[in-house]
């Protein structure tokens, strides 16, 4: 240590003494909370502070289950699951543990109950029982009544279940549930029917019909290495933590209703993030309307993959049409779509990723490195025998936990994601100077690198200045290294930081709630959350103000882009990814029209002549992968109006959604009602059934706003 | 409460069987480690904020939370080593939180609020060393608060904070490069 530090050292070591008074306090309290977590030993692991009256599986009865797959086996367990129902019954604080959905044998649960209960007092079973029953009954018709559907690819696990048993006993998935905060034990005891929602081709069993036994096939489990761990469902998300919910999101006020004759230019950064829509969703699945904030409308929109037309040269096709607005009849919705090619799986480039994973203390939640490793375990068998896998951890054991490995590899891979443990503080320089030091190596000529950031929002990564951090990522961009950003888990999660990130490193930010959103963008959608076809998409549109008085840009407000950005190919903008597809909706009025909100100028200019066929011009420029020069698309918009197809349709019927999420003033009197019948009218095929989840969640948002 | 005086015996244990102790619900053992350890957690607090109301709330932060952390020692480290490593998690939670305010408040990327809060303390304390801890970036400075205020070795820093000796010898070189810095602005 040299003079430099002398001064500071000798400062450091002089510290002051405690106070006596506080350091009494100190002791005291810490004494009394020892004492508390001695009294119940398990609540010394929870973190979960939100009273919820017995809500849980024990964690040791999933291990259980895990184990025991014959049917046999499990009959001779029921006792086992009575008694524990009955130690979670009378537990006062809900776990934070799983749900096995629908792998219970629940009528033989019944009658053995009253013999095999041994440890505890049966009145307080009976008790519960018979209030679960009441409630249960309530809670049957109305999923009765609901439509049930359910995204089924692969296990269904509708993340943010409060009701443990619930998930595994009548109505397995979440979606049912009308929302409230505390959570039913929708088991009906008299009469256990095992509703299997509509996994639709899992396991073979039929939307609607209730099994008699409800165990799910082995080999449908063995869709999951862990089957347990990968049902897991957490309960409430407001207080996942022992630290106060520290969410933030990013956004800005809604785009404000534009006059064409002073403002005619609209230029907008086209994405395909779809995070808010994730967030929207485990909000309403846990009982609450989302933060506005968390609302980005484009998102939502963009969740979706619609089935436009397939370009043939170019990396992406543009089709636009204008069609009436649902909410309002003197408007309407210009209506832009880009579909991106979808390369053969063999044409595409070879994959070179780094997987870096936050392994902080927080992340040791159900919600967040369990499902984490359960999604990247998924994403595995997606890729090709001559992509290169590499793993660095940036907390705790900070560093390279795995080198370049073929993903041909399988089980070393997995290997390493199994030994990861949570725990640690966070700050590893390692981290993601390391990650991209190893991108770096593992580069080739014509391959696509990425590193994948898996955190729950702590981006401590050792750079703590913010904008070095941005000006880092963005520079490795440039260099060929690509960043997409994965969201896990809740009371921590960094939505702006992400979105930055993501944004800079030419990567997708997605939010991570359950096994069928991971399977979702790393499976279903992984070319294109891996493999981009179109670098830095920008659309400019210049609207006609001799046939449009105004216009408003729906979404997209914190991807707005100045008039001059549009034709600098410096400025960054959003990736397309194979087989993504891009919406951009616009409101517009057309002149004379009687929805026309503004007044024309008094002492301004009358309309200028223009085409009159025409509402506006739209302009779309692009780069091909590694290319600095865009090119550029040109195609003017018709005035003609024509009738929706579907996919216009949904997509009006999600935006419309959003804008009711946030409030929206310019809606006039159409209500989530109308959404959901024009959204209804428009699912089409919806082979995965995001669509149908949807008006679910449309469902749910109604019935919450009423309150 | 009255504080129960730790037998004899307790005196001459060491820390790691009084913290297996502890974590098996023995709580004379937890009271006779709590003994031990406070005033170093304390001082080990006000290094790593710098403000005695900040190290105070630290201290109660971590003292609270220690039974339950405590399930998770399992007797590898020393128990100092987990002890510092508990309390620079702590530390770390507690700006996490802060920051957190001051962003929503002013938006990402904005130290503006940073700025004003430190120029806050400052006005109060006008202490040399507040200034210069509170001019470090977070993660310098819990490297220093161990090494050259609890005066542990690099090695041993090193293990504390999960890292390699290589990236703190790096960063109490970032240290000194600050520290210059702000000699040069003092003498100017």
């Amino acid at each position: 240590m040299s003079e430099e530090f002398d001064r500071l050292r000798a400062a450091l070591q002089n510290t002051p003494k405690p106070d006596a008074n506080t350091r009494d306090a100190h002791l005291r309290a810490a004494l009394e909370s020892f004492d508390q977590a001695q009294e119940t030993p398990d609540e010394a692991r929870q973190t979960n502070m939100h009273p919820q009256t017995g809500a849980g599986f024990l964690k040791g009865i999933s291990t259980m289950f895990k184990a025991l797959t014959s049917r046999a086996a499990l009959g001779m367990t029921t006792g086992l699951v009575t008694a524990g129902l009955a130690v979670i019954l009378i537990a006062p604080l809900g776990q934070d543990v799983m749900a096995p959905p629908t792998a219970i044998e629940a009528r033989s649960t019944e009658s053995e109950a009253p013999a095999d209960a041994p440890i505890l007092p049966q009145p307080n079973l009976e008790e519960a029982i018979v209030a679960i029953d009441d409630r249960t009954r309530a809670e049957a018709s109305q999923s009765e009544a609901a439509t049930t559907t359910q995204p089924s690819g692969g296990v269904s696990l509708q993340g943010r279940a409060e009701v443990g048993i619930a998930g595994g006993y009548a109505t397995p998935q979440a979606n049912h549930r009308s929302v409230a905060p505390t959570p039913k034990l929708a088991f009906d005891a008299s009469d256990l029917q095992v509703t299997p929602h509509e996994m639709g081709d899992f396991a073979g069993i039929a939307p609607g019909r209730k099994t008699t036994q409800g165990t799910i096939p082995q080999d449908a489990l063995n869709d999951l290495e862990s089957p347990v761990e990968a049902l897991i469902i957490p309960s409430d998300p407001v207080n996942v933590s022992e630290q106060p919910n520290t969410d933030t999101f990013a956004n800005e006020e809604p785009n404000p209703l534009k006059v064409t004759a002073q403002d005619p230019v609209s230029t907008v950064s086209i994405d395909v993030d779809t995070a808010s829509y994730a967030v929207v969703r485990a909000s309403l699945m846990n009982g609450y309307l989302p933060p506005k904030d968390a609302v980005r409308v484009e998102e939502m929109v963009n969740y979706f993959p619609y089935s436009y037309a397939a370009p043939d040269t170019a990396p992406f096709s543009t089709s636009v049409n204008t069609f009436q607005t649902p909410w309002n009849a003197g408007t309407q919705l210009v209506h832009i779509g880009l579909q991106g090619q979808l390369p053969a799986l063999a044409d595409r480039p070879p994959l070179n990723l780094v997987f870096l994973i936050d392994t902080s203390g927080s992340m040791q939640h159900a919600n967040k490195l369990p499902l984490l490793k359960q999604s990247l375990r998924l994403m595995l068998s997606e890729l090709r025998p001559d992509d290169q896998v590499a793993i660095v951890t940036y907390a705790g054991s900070a560093g390279q936990v795995l080198e370049p490995t073929p993903a041909a590899e399988r089980a070393k891979i997995t290997a390493t994601l199994d030994n990861l443990q949570a725990g640690g503080s966070t700050a590893g320089q390692a981290g993601l100077q390391q990650a991209y030091a190893v991108a770096e190596g593992m580069m080739d000529e014509g391959d696509v690198t990425r590193v994948l950031l898996a955190t729950d929002g702590d981006f401590n990564v050792g750079l703590s200045d913010p904008e070095a951090l941005e000006t880092f990522i963005a520079d490795k961009r440039d260099s060929g290294t690509y960043l997409s950003v994965l969201g896990f888990g809740r009371g921590n999660l960094d939505d702006a930081t992400m979105q930055a990130l993501a944004q800079n490193g030419n990567g997708q930010a997605a939010y991570i709630d359950t096994l069928s959103e991971a399977r979702k963008v790393l499976v279903d959608q992984l070319s294109g959350a891996l493999f981009p076809i179109a670098n830095d998409v920008k659309i400019q549109v210049e609207f006609n103000p001799a046939t449009i008085a105004e216009y408003r840009l729906i979404g997209y407000e914190t991807r707005a882009l100045r008039r001059e950005g549009f034709n600098n190919d410096k400025v960054d903008a959003g990736e397309i990814g194979a087989g993504h597809t891009v919406t951009a909706l616009y409101e517009v009025t057309p002149v004379g029209s009687d929805a026309t909100l503004t007044d024309p100028l008094r002492y301004g200019q009358a309309a200028p002549d223009g085409p009159t066929d025409e509402l506006g011009f739209l302009r779309l420029r692009y780069k091909q992968p590694g290319a600095t020069k865009s090119q550029l698309i040109e195609t003017p918009i018709q005035t003609e109006v024509s009738q929706p197809g579907t996919e216009a349709r949904f997509a009006a019927a999600i935006a419309g959604f959003g804008q009711l999420l946030r409030d929206d003033t310019l809606l006039g009197d159409w209500s989530y009602a109308d959404a959901i019948a024009l959204a209804n009218g428009a699912k089409a095929d919806d082979p995965f059934g995001y669509r149908a989840e949807a008006i679910t969640l449309m469902r749910l948002a109604e019935s919450l706003s009423q309150n | 409460m009255a504080r129960v005086i730790p037998n004899v015996m307790r005196m001459s244990t060491s820390d790691e069987s009084l913290a297996q102790a502890a974590a098996n619900g023995d709580q004379q053992a937890f009271i006779a480690l709590l003994e031990r350890h406070y005033d170093r957690l304390f001082a080990f607090a006000m290094r790593l904020t710098g403000l005695r109301a900040d190290a105070e709330d630290l201290t109660q932060d971590i003292c609270a939370a220690l039974p339950s952390k405590l399930n998770s020692f399992r007797g590898e480290a020393r128990f100092t080593t987990w002890l510092y490593r508990v309390a620079v998690n702590a530390a770390h939670d507690r700006r996490r939180r802060a920051a957190t305010y001051a962003r929503a408040t002013q938006g990402w990327g904005d130290w503006e609020v940073n700025r004003q809060q430190a120029n806050r303390e400052e006005a109060e304390t006008h202490d040399w060393l507040s200034q210069v801890m509170q001019s470090l970036p977070d993660d310098l400075r819990d490297t220093v608060a161990l090494t050259l205020g609890e005066g542990l070795s690099q090695k041993d820093a090193a293990t504390v904070l999960g890292l390699s000796e290589g990236t703190v010898a790096w960063r109490m070189s970032e240290v000194k490069k600050h520290l210059r810095a702000i000699h040069e602005r003092e003498q100017a």
